[in-house]
């Protein structure tokens, strides 16, 4: 990545400290370089979400900025969630059948499939939602309704399938490469020792996968996982163009719902005074969710390592 | 690895893409502008309007700040073949959509030298415009008139009449069935489903949902209690899509749907007629036109402001009621003889029957009428350079 070529052994010495020298500090400088940037982020957030923080309620878009921002959140979490439930299995399923189940012959292929989901720039995948995937929903939406109807997630479906349920899908299809490369090549790591031992000891293959593979995998894939989430999180084009946003409410099939990314990308372009404040405001409360959720899964990491049978 | 490359090259292609794109929109010169002035020639050549081309050639750069509404009409009086060029080769004219509001604020800080907006200039923003205009203020202009239509997508049915208290029931769906007794009251003859309507709103803000809840909350105030504005009732729960081009898209592809739309832009839906006194109009560009010409002034401390209000109880026969109205905000007086030239032979331009024939074969906006073309020149001639 980096320009400098590492001093060969045979050299070493006077110059080869200096290259050392000369190294470190030009890790040290990337290292502190995103830190700035992280910063200034932060600064430009806090400076301009301040005004709509501390602005009478009156002059807002809701009665307070927390009671315009709380729905806002929340379809974001929602959005973000199901897409990950969505995502993670069939994820987690094609990383193992590419890393374990899969003949090579068509493995690399389907890694490299998989890696081209990546590549598809989100405008595309919202308008393939918009377009294709949301009118094909529609009866699968009216079916719903009508055999599970008396849960209330499934209440009356929407005419054009541009509901919060579609963006979700259309954002699990976006973080499924993700998920699924960095879980490969985490799969592929475990020690051949392990999983010997454990078809030695007379495991079939799921055993094996089961006892040596996920055990040592799990904290990089709560890591994918984590990755995969920052994305949908974040994720504007998409649900801007899949979802008929609107208040925040129960029913997955029907228009409503919004996320805080789609509503900055909505209304940013003809918003001023105040109104530029408030969805800044709503940008720096994403950060801190994803501040949050970033720490969370750290911990969660953490806490399983010693369990992991890496060691 | 290979994965985050890949992005990596993604990410930058679609940046690259953007910026050639925003280029490619703003960047395009007036190709072989016929009958441009030649450079350093006292006389405009004559061909294009009569009245604009007479004016002494100015030569400088004007800028302006405001409605993206007004974008594409923009782009044809600044830099297509007969926009201004055609007559005042040295002028050029830069235009930043940032939105109505933005480009009041703008030209308030006197930071522009005029200002497009969806809205006129209201008491208190006539009020702190006199800083930058001096005492007299600022004139409101109609430059821009575009008829909203109200466009549905129904198999079977393509002429539909409807009044604002059925379009206001509608859009707050209180009216839920293509066949509602007060759908087919206002249709006999027409043979209408019985299948769900799908109303469709514009999920960002907007001067269409301006004018067109404007018109709901006038015409039908008992059936519509929101009060007009840029966003969408929040309370009001319904399919959305961002931008004319989003609304009308969605609403080709659903059936039942119904939406309000700039006419020019709803090409592939069927219009609803909109009743007017006892008949039901067609919108079209000289409709809309029409209702504005016969629009009342709002009363300004500016004696030269002509910001219209429409009467919707009291249209005349013939008009069409949902119409947006847009307008070029001008200083009375400015510092210099240079910048008033400027403005004066833009402004006229713009308002004159080529400015409007411009932006009505580019992006189908109304014509103003020829009367309030005249005021409009009369308007404008009066800036002057501040004493």
């Amino acid at each position: 990545m980096t320009t400098v070529t590492a001093p060969s052994p045979l050299t070493a010495g006077e110059k080869g400290r200096a290259g050392d020298k000369f190294f470190s500090g030009l890790t040290f400088a990337a290292g502190a370089l995103i830190l700035v940037v992280l910063l200034f982020v932060t600064l430009f957030l806090v400076v301009n979400a301040y005004p709509a923080l501390v602005a009478s309620p009156a002059e807002l878009t809701g009665e307070s900025f927390f009671s315009y921002v709380w729905p806002l959140v929340l379809g974001t979490l929602l959005a973000a969630g199901l897409a990950l439930l969505f995502a993670t299995p069939v994820a987690i399923g094609v990383a193992l059948f590419i890393s374990h189940v899969a003949p090579r012959k068509l493995a690399k292929p389907v890694g490299y499939v998989i890696d081209l989901l990546a590549a598809i720039p989100s405008v595309v995948y919202g308008a393939w939602g918009m377009l294709f995937l949301a009118p094909l929903l529609v009866p699968i939406y009216d079916w719903l309704h009508t055999y599970l109807g008396w849960i209330p997630l499934f209440g009356d479906p929407s005419a054009t399938g541009r509901t919060i349920l579609t963006a979700s899908i259309v954002l699990a299809v976006m973080v499924l490469p993700i998920i699924t490369a960095l879980s490969r090549e985490i799969f592929v790591q475990t020690p051949k020792l392990h999983e010997e031992a454990a078809l030695a000891l007379g495991a079939t293959r799921w055993e094996m996968i089961k006892m040596a593979v996920l055990p040592f995998a799990r904290p990089g894939v709560i890591s994918a996982i984590m990755l995969g989430l920052g994305r949908a999180l974040g994720e504007t084009m998409a649900v801007a163009l899949v979802l008929s946003s609107g208040a925040l409410g129960w029913n997955l099939l029907s228009e409503g719902n919004n996320t805080i990314p789609a509503e900055i990308a909505a209304n940013f372009p003809e918003a001023s005074g105040l109104r530029y404040n408030e969805l800044i405001a709503a940008g720096l409360a994403l950060f801190v969710i994803t501040l949050v959720v970033n720490l969370a899964a750290r911990w969660i990491v953490n806490r399983h390592k010693e369990f992991s049978g890496a060691n | 690895m290979k994965l985050t490359r890949i992005g990596q090259a993604a990410a930058v292609l679609s940046i690259a893409a953007l910026g050639l794109t925003a280029c490619g929109g703003s960047n395009n010169p007036g190709t072989s502008s016929s009958g441009a002035g030649t450079s350093g020639s006292g006389s405009g050549s004559a061909s294009g309007s009569a009245s604009a081309s007479d004016a002494p050639q100015v030569t400088g750069t004007l800028t302006g700040s405001g409605a993206s509404s007004q974008q594409s009409a923009m782009a044809a009086w600044a830099e297509g073949a007969d926009g201004i060029k055609s007559v005042q080769s040295g002028l050029k004219v830069q235009y930043s959509p940032d939105g109505s509001g933005a480009g009041v604020k703008k030209l308030i800080a006197g930071q522009v030298q005029f200002a497009g907006s969806d809205a006129a200039l209201d008491a208190d923003e006539q009020k702190q415009v006199q800083t930058f205009c001096g005492p007299e203020g600022a004139m409101n202009i109609p430059v821009y008139i575009a008829p909203i239509a109200v466009s549905f997508k129904l198999s079977g049915v393509d002429k539909l009449n409807l009044d604002a208290s059925t379009v206001a029931k509608i859009f707050s769906n209180k009216i839920t069935k293509w066949n509602d007794p007060a759908i087919a009251a206002l249709n006999e003859g027409v043979t209408l489903p019985d299948a769900k309507i799908t109303p469709i709103h514009r999920a960002d803000e907007s001067g269409t949902t301006d004018n067109f809840t404007e018109y709901l909350h006038s015409a039908a105030a008992s059936d519509w209690s929101w009060d007009p504005a840029k966003a969408w009732p929040s309370d009001l729960a319904g399919e959305s899509a961002a931008k004319t081009s989003g609304v009308v898209g969605l609403a080709a592809q659903t059936e039942g749907s119904i939406t309000y739309a700039d006419l020019a832009a709803a090409t592939n839906l069927s219009h609803a007629s909109i009743k007017v006194g006892e008949e039901y109009v067609v919108p079209t560009e000289e409709a809309a036109a029409k209702i504005v010409e016969a629009s009342k002034r709002v009363e300004s401390t500016n004696k030269n402001d002509m910001a219209v209000e429409i009467d919707y109880s009291n249209a005349p026969a013939g008009s069409y009621p949902v119409t947006m109205v847009s307008y070029q905000i001008f200083c009375q007086t400015y510092k210099d003889q240079n910048t008033v030239d400027m403005v004066k032979a833009w402004g006229t331009f713009v308002s004159s029957q080529a400015g409007q024939t411009a932006a009505q074969d580019e992006v189908g906006s109304a014509p103003l009428a020829a009367s309030i073309s005249d005021e409009a020149a009369k308007a404008i001639a009066t800036i002057t350079v501040a004493k």
